[in-house]
């Protein structure tokens, strides 16, 4: 992970941005005065650093977790890959349009097991941004994701997807090549598919762009991560006609893990290093791989049959209503 | 998720607010909006209507009484537009001396959020209760079409634009329920801006819903034919709307995952004539047929009778 000078702050960050600056400063001081011994200090505000890390986390309104989930130094899809994993290979392409770039996905190894692992994944600077396109998927990005997983099901493998999109692409060729049919496949098919599925909402959890790879036996969901109907900002344009409400919006829709974990939405949350995963790319993924592996343990020994059934059941009980008379 | 950005909002506002769109479209919706006020009021209200009430087409400014517009199952005699109707007319339009027994009409909303943007929830739930006798975005129904015995959900646009949300999700899941029961086949009518929002997460879990619903019908070997029609969007054609054995649509509906504005906005170029209709849809192969609301019962008839015998 990027470290200081190189690493980003949000506003809520400032006050550790200030500690690092005067740990910058001291040690600065400590290479003129080599007779005073500085190290106590630096230790004391390298301790301050963790303290701030733990306070912010701690005390996160959900607007500031939408921003956390979204922060440029964190962790993506490929990231995780890459500490979860060995001897990973990608695999490309819907073998109709092209290789959608938003989404990624290949077998590998967790701990020794073959595993298919899919997810969104964003850039990390101006240019893989554009060709990652901000993690927002194509039809056929949803196709190929689809297709690694029909390879897993014949070979019975399980299935991991890692959650990150503000959206599917809302552009003029994705529905001309059917984002909305390539969404519903998905979900349909993954009620069906007949080895395990595992998934986690990594950062961001927008929408059908969002639950077009999110349907399986567990969902899992990383702490700063978000998971709703929509992003705060549309949600306010749409309901309070102004891009301004995003916040209230953002307390509006409960769409924090604590809040999903609390409406049986999903399953498990999976704790971040203090301050977020950005702050600790191997503790995040090794907790990570830890809430994977418990969660496949779990489903691992289902019959298809039974697997499907439970599935059905499972979203089958979400939603509230009454009855009257 | 619910895409329709500003027919969405003025169909949860309930007020007259006009589009602020720009260009020809705005007399167009002027005329559409009173022509729907006219056309979406409750049964026993649309009976006490005058009979000399005007309406004027948004497409092709013909003019008609409403009474004639709605002999023609509200379509325009002159050019065919496919005015927006509700679940009442499509049912009396389907079944069989316009005898049907409406299913599952005891489950309602709750807000189970308490989700609160400019009004709460709850308020306008009970807003739109008081004023129509409509008690959530969709109804289902059984009875005979042409003596076929079918089971039928259709949205009504009114209620928070045909917002997708829990009591959808179950009553969809009920009248799969039923269809397998009784082995019937399945009908639903799509005319809806999305998810709803209010319900947040909870609206996005009924795609899931549905979807392993339908994954239920299809082992049952029972046939479910999806009819969209204008509009449908977001969840819808995310979720059922896009999965049955036939996906059809009347003529010139918009359908699309995304709305036109924020495509719109995304991409900062005007759309194509014809952008998102069903004639551009089953062009790219997303459609089995679309069918006039005219020939939608016979054609449906003769469907059902190709997969059954
Ligand atoms: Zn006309």
């Amino acid at each position: 992970m990027p470290q200081y000078p190189n690493r980003q702050f949000l506003d809520f960050e400032q006050p550790i941005k200030e500690l690092y600056e005067q740990i910058d400063q001291t040690k600065k001081l400590a290479e003129k005065n080599s007779k005073i011994d500085y190290s106590q200090t630096i230790e004391q505000l390298e301790n301050s650093v963790f303290e701030r890390r733990k306070n912010i986390t701690a005390h996160l309104t959900p607007w500031q977790r939408v921003q956390l989930s979204r922060h440029p130094d964190r962790p993506y899809t490929m990231k995780y890959i890459d500490k979860m994993l060995t001897n990973f290979i990608e695999i490309h392409g819907d073998r109709n349009v092209r290789d959608d770039k938003a989404m990624v996905g290949g077998l590998g190894e967790l701990d020794g097991e073959t595993v298919m692992v899919i997810g969104q994944q964003k850039g990390i600077n101006t240019k893989t941004r554009q060709l990652r396109n901000f993690g927002m998927a194509n039809p056929e990005g949803y196709r190929k994701a689809l297709r690694l997983m029909r390879i897993a099901e014949k070979f019975n493998k399980p299935v991991i997807t890692l959650i990150d999109t503000p959206g599917a692409y809302p552009g003029m060729e994705a529905e001309e090549r059917g984002q909305g049919e390539a969404i519903a496949r998905n979900i349909y098919e993954m009620i069906r598919l007949r080895v395990p599925i595992i998934c986690c909402i990594i950062g961001e959890g927008a929408s059908g762009g969002a639950l077009g790879i999110g349907v399986g036996d567990r969902i899992l969901m990383m702490e700063n991560a978000w998971y709703t109907v929509i992003s705060p900002e549309n949600c306010s344009t749409i309901l309070w006609r102004s891009w301004e409400k995003k916040e209230v919006a953002a307390e509006q829709l409960k769409l924090t893990a604590t809040d999903m974990k609390g409406f049986d939405l999903v399953d498990d949350i999976v704790p971040e290093p203090d301050g977020g995963a950005h702050w600790d790319y191997d503790l995040s993924a090794s907790i990570l791989k830890d809430h994977i592996k418990k969660a496949l343990n779990e489903v691992r020994d289902l019959t298809p049959e039974r697997r499907t059934q439970l599935r059905i059941e499972k979203f089958g009980k979400m939603g509230h209503w009454q009855e009257i008379g | 998720m619910a895409e329709l950005n500003d027919e969405l909002s003025e169909s949860l506002s309930g007020e007259e607010s006009s589009k602020e769109e720009t260009g020809g479209s705005e007399t167009k919706e002027k005329w559409y909006k009173r022509l729907r006020k006219g056309i979406t009021t409750s049964t026993s209200e649309k009976r006490e209507m005058p009979e000399g009430l005007w309406s004027k087409c948004p497409e092709c400014h013909y003019i008609c009484t409403t009474s004639e517009l709605k002999e023609n199952l509200y379509v325009c005699p002159k050019c065919n537009y496919h005015h927006r109707i509700g679940s009442e007319d499509y049912f009396e339009i389907l079944f069989d001396n316009k005898k049907y027994t409406e299913l599952f009409d005891n489950i309602q909303s709750i807000d189970f959020l308490g989700f609160t943007d400019l009004k709460p929830y709850q308020k306008r739930l009970d807003e739109i209760h008081s004023k129509t006798n409509l008690k959530d975005s969709m109804r289902v129904a059984v009875g005979d079409i042409n003596s076929i015995e079918l089971v039928v959900a259709c949205m009504d646009f009114e209620f928070i634009g045909g917002s997708l949300g829990s009591v959808m999700g179950e009553k969809f899941s009920r009248a799969v329920d039923y269809c397998i029961q009784n082995k019937l086949p399945f009908l639903v009518i799509s005319k809806s801006g999305g998810a709803r929002m209010m319900e947040s997460a909870f609206s996005l879990m009924q795609l899931a819903k549905t979807s392993g619903k339908l994954s239920q019908l299809s082992d049952a070997g029972l046939l479910f034919i999806s009819l969209l029609t204008d509009p449908t969007f977001g969840g819808i054609s995310a979720s059922f709307g896009m999965l049955g054995d036939f996906n059809i649509a009347e003529p010139g509906a918009l359908i699309g995952f995304a709305g036109p504005r924020v495509i719109k906005e995304t991409i900062k170029k005007d759309l194509p004539e014809g952008f998102q209709r069903s004639e551009f849809l089953l062009e790219h192969g997303f459609l089995d047929f679309i069918v006039d609301r005219k020939a939608l019962k016979s054609k449906l008839t003769t469907l059902i009778n190709l997969i059954e015998h």
